[in-house]
């Protein structure tokens, strides 16, 4: 739906983008994350072509957006809706007025306006303050007002820059499901920019590290976690190293990472069963990225058959990370 | 000494005095407001960071407009007198001294106006550049609409402003109040045309600024009521 190539960005001799290269699927979520400085504020000024890039290309469904001008450039944004970082709703405008600001522009008459704003209202769940001013309403729902205005034109895609970095953590959720919710009903496909991995953990399909402005890491989260060196995992696993533990007491040591109901619910006790090994969890937790339960075990292991257990849980669908003690490599 | 000046009389000048000054004031500000708000959303639009920067014409225009405000009003008035008879068909009378006035108020307006649009957030600005708005569309619904009440504040400051330098009018001809303090009151000698004068240019201004200031908040959608 869009694609990122190459895209590179210097503002007076300091690169900010160094080719940086992403693909988001159709209907997917895609968080781009990173440390201040890595270039995210300005990836997303030229997605939302507020910026232009050195040089590389934006496509959405196969165009090049980055070099239009005029009436094409201001079809193009219309494409692309923008939940810009901060506040950026018109405090003279009612939230009504403010949904319909991109329907104006468009050209769109008033009757069709109305029925579209009260549409939007009703996805973000603000029906009821159509009529209040940005400065009545709660920072969480000028955001999302913020965000039902990006999608008044139906855009084919939703960025957001960090859409909850001036937010607590309850008004963050009721934003995130805003996005969730305009992805699952509208089709839309959504770029995220934050530094807020807990964004990532619960709308994210994908990810995209970006460090010093390029992209270090790029892949889907479900799949990123399971890889024990990804920047993803570390930072949206639970730690298994919280408690020291005693490893003369095992015969193999192992980390493992199981998603999804199944197997976080069956494959440890079934492996145990299967090899006749006694099977400890002695550090790690359950998470939940998405709706999907994730879990990061670290794993004491005793009896014989011990690293045929591993084995077989990483061909069970396990991803075992390491073995800390005994053989190196043991399981994919 | 002789006797004062009726009531009666006094109020006759008064009334034909204010009417000439509502004359050349009010034209005036149409004129300057027509012309200056222009010029401030160039200004705004062509300055670093401005929807459409362009430091060449800023630099010319900002030139231009300062080059105008620095002028004082009274040379402005004798300056201008073949310019104001080119337009006007002659250099004195009220309607010669709306020439001139107009010509200071238009860069004092535009200034004025360029600093209230500069405070409209970039942030929501930016906003509406991401919807597709084009610039026209932008500069009155968001960078106008916004800052509507500190505009017609700002005219009103234009308006008082243009009352005190139409007390010059006299020097051409012009009329109005301050002319009628000048030289019916101050340099007759007659106390009571003076005072009278004053004190009814202070009740005036005062209710002019009444007026905008009740405008400019009738415009402010904002309310921060309880919803």
């Amino acid at each position: 739906m869009i694609t990122v190539e190459n895209l590179t960005k210097s503002f007076q001799g300091v690169n900010a983008l160094n080719g940086v290269t992403l693909d988001v699927e159709a209907g997917t979520v895609l968080g781009v994350v990173g440390p201040s400085g890595a270039g995210k504020s300005t990836l997303a000024r030229c997605v939302a072509l507020l910026e232009r890039p050195d040089s590389g290309a934006i496509r959405v469904d196969g165009t090049d957006i980055t070099a239009l001008d005029g009436s094409a450039l201001r079809a193009a944004r219309r494409q692309i809706g923008v939940v810009p970082q901060g506040d950026s709703l018109l405090r003279q405008r009612t939230a009504a007025g403010n949904i319909a600001l991109p329907l104006e522009s468009a050209g769109i008459p008033g009757p069709q306006r109305r029925s579209r704003v009260g549409e939007l209202l009703d996805l973000v769940g603000l029906t009821d303050k159509a009529a209040s001013y940005p400065d009545q309403l709660s920072g969480g729902q000028r955001q999302r007002i913020a965000v039902a205005r990006a999608l008044a034109a139906n855009p084919s895609v939703l960025l957001a820059d960090e859409p909850t970095s001036a937010l607590d953590p309850e008004t963050t959720g009721s934003v995130l499901t805003v996005l969730d919710r305009a992805r699952a009903e509208l089709g839309v496909t959504v770029l995220v920019v934050t530094h807020d991995m807990g964004v990532v953990r619960k709308i994210c399909d994908d990810v995209a590290v970006l460090e010093q402005g390029r992209v270090v890491e790029h892949g889907k989260v479900l799949d990123l976690v399971g890889d024990a060196g990804s920047r993803t995992s570390s930072a949206l696993l639970p730690a298994v190293d919280l408690n020291p533990i005693n490893e003369s007491s095992y015969d193999r040591v192992a980390d493992v990472v199981l998603v999804g109901f199944a197997a976080v619910g069956a494959l440890l006790p079934e492996a145990s069963h299967r090899f006749g090994v006694e099977l400890n969890i002695v550090g790690g937790g359950l998470t939940r990225l998405g709706e999907t339960p994730v879990a990061r075990f670290r794993l004491g292991l005793n009896g014989e058959r011990s690293d045929s257990a591993l084995e077989w849980i990483g061909e069970a669908g396990g991803a075992v990370q390491r073995s800390l003690k005994g053989p190196q490599g043991v399981a994919a | 000494m002789r006797s004062a000046t009726p009531w009666s009389d006094v109020l006759s000048y008064l009334v034909e005095a204010t009417g000439e000054t509502l004359y050349m004031v009010g034209v005036s500000t149409v004129i300057a407001t027509a012309f200056g708000v222009p010029l401030g959303v160039w200004l705004q639009l062509t300055a670093k960071g401005g929807l459409r920067p362009n430091a060449a014409v800023h630099r010319v225009l900002g030139f231009i407009t300062d080059l105008g405000r620095s002028m004082p009003f009274i040379v402005l008035l004798v300056a201008l007198t073949s310019v104001t008879r080119l337009i006007v068909g002659g250099s004195i009378g009220s309607t010669a001294v709306i020439v001139p006035l107009a010509v200071g108020a238009i860069p004092f307006v535009g200034r004025l106006v360029q600093n209230i649009l500069s405070e409209v957030h970039v942030t929501v600005v930016e906003a509406a550049v991401t919807t597709g708005a084009s610039t026209l569309r932008i500069v009155r619904s968001v960078l106008i609409r916004e800052s509507l009440p500190a505009l017609i504040n700002a005219i009103g400051v234009t308006v008082i402003a243009l009352i005190g330098y139409s007390a010059m009018a006299g020097v051409i001809g012009g009329g109005g109040l301050g002319d009628l303090a000048i030289r019916e009151g101050y340099q007759r000698f007659n106390d009571r045309i003076l005072w009278s004068t004053v004190a009814w240019l202070a009740v005036l201004t005062t209710l002019i600024q009444l007026g905008f200031t009740r405008a400019a908040r009738a415009s402010d959608r904002r309310r921060h009521a309880t919803v």
